[in-house]
């Protein structure tokens, strides 16, 4: 579904990610994961199309198509489903607008017809119930006055309404405590099915405890240093990142 | 991307500047005792009113016009314009709305303003004016059952002149300032409001305003007075025909507000507002200004400024009767090279008198807009309050926003509250809706209505759908 080839990334003048090989097929989940500045947001950035990254080699594709030629808009169209880090508030647009009118607009990108009011309105309010959120919280402005976990429930629940292809998710688990997390989780768990890839990037192995990852890899310096099973996050948990950073030769991250 | 995406959404063409061919009754340009005498002539006005726009003529003539706004244009030169224009009509006037012109008809069907009642939602009565003269007034039977006056201006000199002779003049007085004493004099047209005591407009009255006949100035007056424990909704909307040069608008809205009675008043303003470039356009130098007479009355004062060249006018209340309510709400867009200066003034006179100002200024291209407000609580206005919020959306690194509020509190009991703020449509905002799918244009659109909301839940629901679509059109271009 997702093959990325010698993806290498600049910002500005600075290589961030010095070529990236990776493969994700339908139904997978794979946990991306390393030391602050190992590129791990980066790569999430790259792959949903923000701006101020300059792709300077490599290729990904997605499901057959060039994912870098395509605007942001195009790739959600795709199928492609980014869980922002910092999810973004924006005033006086309700949250069940604003995800009416993302959801409408990848339906016309698939060329499906619109959902009527109604016909939302019973989606949303189902979707919600998967990250149990209190149905006023889709009256409220998006994420504008929001706790950490309820941004991140709100992005579980966009994805669930957007329902994509590839899921990815950035630091889902930063600023959580332990119950939001374990919603959190839930829901994401919830929305794993045969036809959905998920991209999980993550600093830490806890939030691994609750999403079991197929397959983890190891981001450092740009590259992926080392790929395994979820025992490989546990690992990582007792021996940080400095063991695998030392025996791939690469300076650790600043 | 941000400002590419804006642009695009501020370059849409102005879709209201058609020119009709309306055979028209035209003065030759020039400003005199006699043109004067000569639109008073025409209308048929008693003495009184001629002999008040003579003094506010000899009035206008000592004064000065003022340069203290923070707006810039070449020196107005009032004796080429033409003040009286006005759609020629065979023998007399149209007696119902069957006679009228079906030219002028065709035109206001054009902007989406039908005159056949049987077409029109039945929740709205609409006076329309074109150029100089009102064509046209729906719902009059109706509404005067409940004995409500809804008629322009000259049928109110006409079957009302007590009521206007005991009002007129009375909020904005000829010598008020400028602008107000020209009005004064060469006023042509406009509409008249009564609501009498005890009685709730069951219907939204609006007057519709379009400019046609080149070369000419528009000075209509409105003038609304709600008698005690009555209610109105009125609405105005605007708009003009593209042209190279500017067209001066020099309006004067005055309200009066009698114990328990409360008027809505809503504007959506869409004069052309000139090219891209900045050329042509209307300047809209008003004078709006609403008199809480009555104790526990009420005026709201609700603004989507989209159009004009330049927007120069302050919606504002004096707060005389005790524990009257005074409100502002404002969205003002300045594009392209558009210039606007607008805010209110909100006097407290009265014990317990309450105001709130929320003005939301939105900058784009080369936009200037500035927010101009004063607040004044005389010692008489024991336990005044008043809130205020000034916020400013910057959409390009050419335009700008500026902000002039003034305070003045002589009553030690009073309460004040200010809050301001300057954003930009982040990056980040952009980026998080189109990973989401939604197109550049329309999340643009969707954070700058997102911005507005506050202002637009105060208009009556079909406008505020209006404004929004207004807001997203006069914005398309600005984006990319």
């Amino acid at each position: 579904m997702l093959d990325i080839k010698n993806l290498q990334a600049n910002v500005g003048d600075k290589p961030i990610l010095r070529g990236i090989d990776l493969h994700v097929k339908k139904g997978e989940v794979h946990a991306i994961m390393g030391p602050n500045g190992s590129g791990k947001s980066t790569l999430a950035n790259v792959l949903s199309g923000r701006e101020g990254y300059t792709v300077v080699n490599g290729s990904v594709t997605f499901d057959g198509k060039d994912l870098l030629t395509m605007t942001p808009e195009q790739r959600a169209g795709e199928g492609v489903f980014l869980a922002f880090q910092y999810p973004v508030e924006i005033p006086g647009v309700t949250n069940n607008y604003f995800m009416k009118t993302a959801l409408n607009a990848v339906r016309k990108y698939r060329g499906e017809k619109p959902l009527d009011a109604m016909d939302f309105l019973k989606l949303i309010k189902q979707r919600a119930s998967i990250v149990k959120m209190d149905p006023a919280m889709l009256s409220r402005s998006v994420n504008e006055g929001f706790s950490g976990g309820e941004k991140k429930r709100n992005e579980i629940l966009q994805m669930a309404v957007l329902e994509p292809k590839l899921g990815i998710l950035d630091e889902t688990d930063s600023g959580l405590d332990i119950d939001a997390l374990q919603i959190v989780a839930a829901g994401v768990n919830t929305l794993r099915s045969p036809d959905r890839a998920l991209i999980v990037v993550t600093h830490y192995q806890r939030l691994l405890n609750y999403i079991q990852p197929d397959f983890v890899h190891v981001l450092s310096a740009g590259r992926i240093v080392k790929s395994g099973g979820k025992e490989l996050a546990l690992e990582l948990e007792k021996k940080g990142y400095v063991w695998l950073e030392e025996r791939a030769g690469v300076a650790p991250a600043a | 991307m941000a400002n590419e995406a804006i642009q695009d959404i501020a370059q849409q063409e102005y879709k209201w500047g058609f020119t009709s061919a309306i055979d028209s009754d035209i003065v030759p340009a020039g400003l005199s005792e006699d043109v004067v005498r000569m639109i008073s002539l025409k209308k048929g006005e008693p003495q009184w009113l001629l002999d008040w726009r003579l003094k506010s003529y000899r009035e206008w003539l000592t004064l000065k016009e003022p340069t203290w706004a923070n707006i810039h244009y070449p020196p107005i030169n009032y004796q080429a314009i033409r003040y009286y224009a006005a759609p020629k009509t065979k023998g007399p006037a149209p007696k119902s709305l069957d006679e009228i012109d079906p030219e002028v008809r065709r035109t206001f069907e054009k902007l989406g303003i039908s005159l056949d009642e049987q077409k029109r939602l039945s929740g709205i009565a609409v006076d329309a004016i074109i150029d100089s003269v009102s064509v046209g007034t729906t719902f009059k039977a109706k509404l005067g059952e409940l004995g409500i006056i809804f008629c322009s201006f000259s049928d109110a000199v006409r079957e009302h002149p007590d009521l206007v002779r005991q009002y007129l003049g009375t909020v904005v007085p000829a010598r008020d300032n400028f602008f107000a004493a020209l009005n004064a004099a060469v006023f042509s047209d406009g509409s008249f409001c009564y609501i009498p005591k005890g009685v709730r407009c069951p219907m939204e009255l609006s007057t519709y305003f379009r400019i046609n006949a080149a070369e000419t100035g528009q000075f209509e007056r409105t003038l609304i007075v709600a008698d005690e424990g009555s209610y109105v909704s009125y609405l105005e909307g605007c708009t003009a025909p593209m042209r190279d040069e500017n067209q001066l608008h020099a309006a004067v809205v005055e309200l009066v507000a009698m114990d328990n009675a409360q008027i809505k008043y809503s504007t959506i303003q869409n004069w052309y507002p000139g090219d891209k470039n900045g050329k042509g356009g209307i300047y809209n130098f008003v004078t709006k200004r609403g008199l809480c007479k009555g104790v526990s009355s009420k005026i709201s004062w609700t603004q989507v400024e989209t159009g004009s060249a330049i927007t120069w006018k302050y919606p504002s209340c004096i707060l005389k009767g005790d524990n009257s309510v005074g409100e502002f709400y404002s969205v003002a867009l300045a594009n392209h090279y558009q210039q606007a200066d607008t805010g209110t003034k909100m006097i407290h006179v009265g014990k317990n008198t309450r105001s709130t100002i929320v003005s939301k200024g939105i900058s784009a291209g080369h936009g200037q807009n500035t927010y101009r407000g004063m607040v004044k609580i005389l010692p008489s206005a024991v336990g005044a309050r008043n809130y205020s919020q000034c916020d400013s959306l910057l959409m390009s690194e050419t335009c700008g926003a500026h902000t002039f509020p003034k305070i003045e509190v002589d009553e030690p009991t009073a309460q004040m509250e200010h809050e301001a703020s300057t954003s930009k449509i982040s990056e980040d905002q952009l980026f998080y809706c189109r990973q989401r799918g939604i197109p550049a244009e329309d999340a643009v659109g969707m954070i700058v209505n997102g911005f507005c909301k506050q202002v637009f839940k105060e208009l009556p629901m079909e406008f505020a759908v209006e404004a929004q679509k207004l807001l997203s059109v006069s914005l398309e271009g600005s984006v990319g």
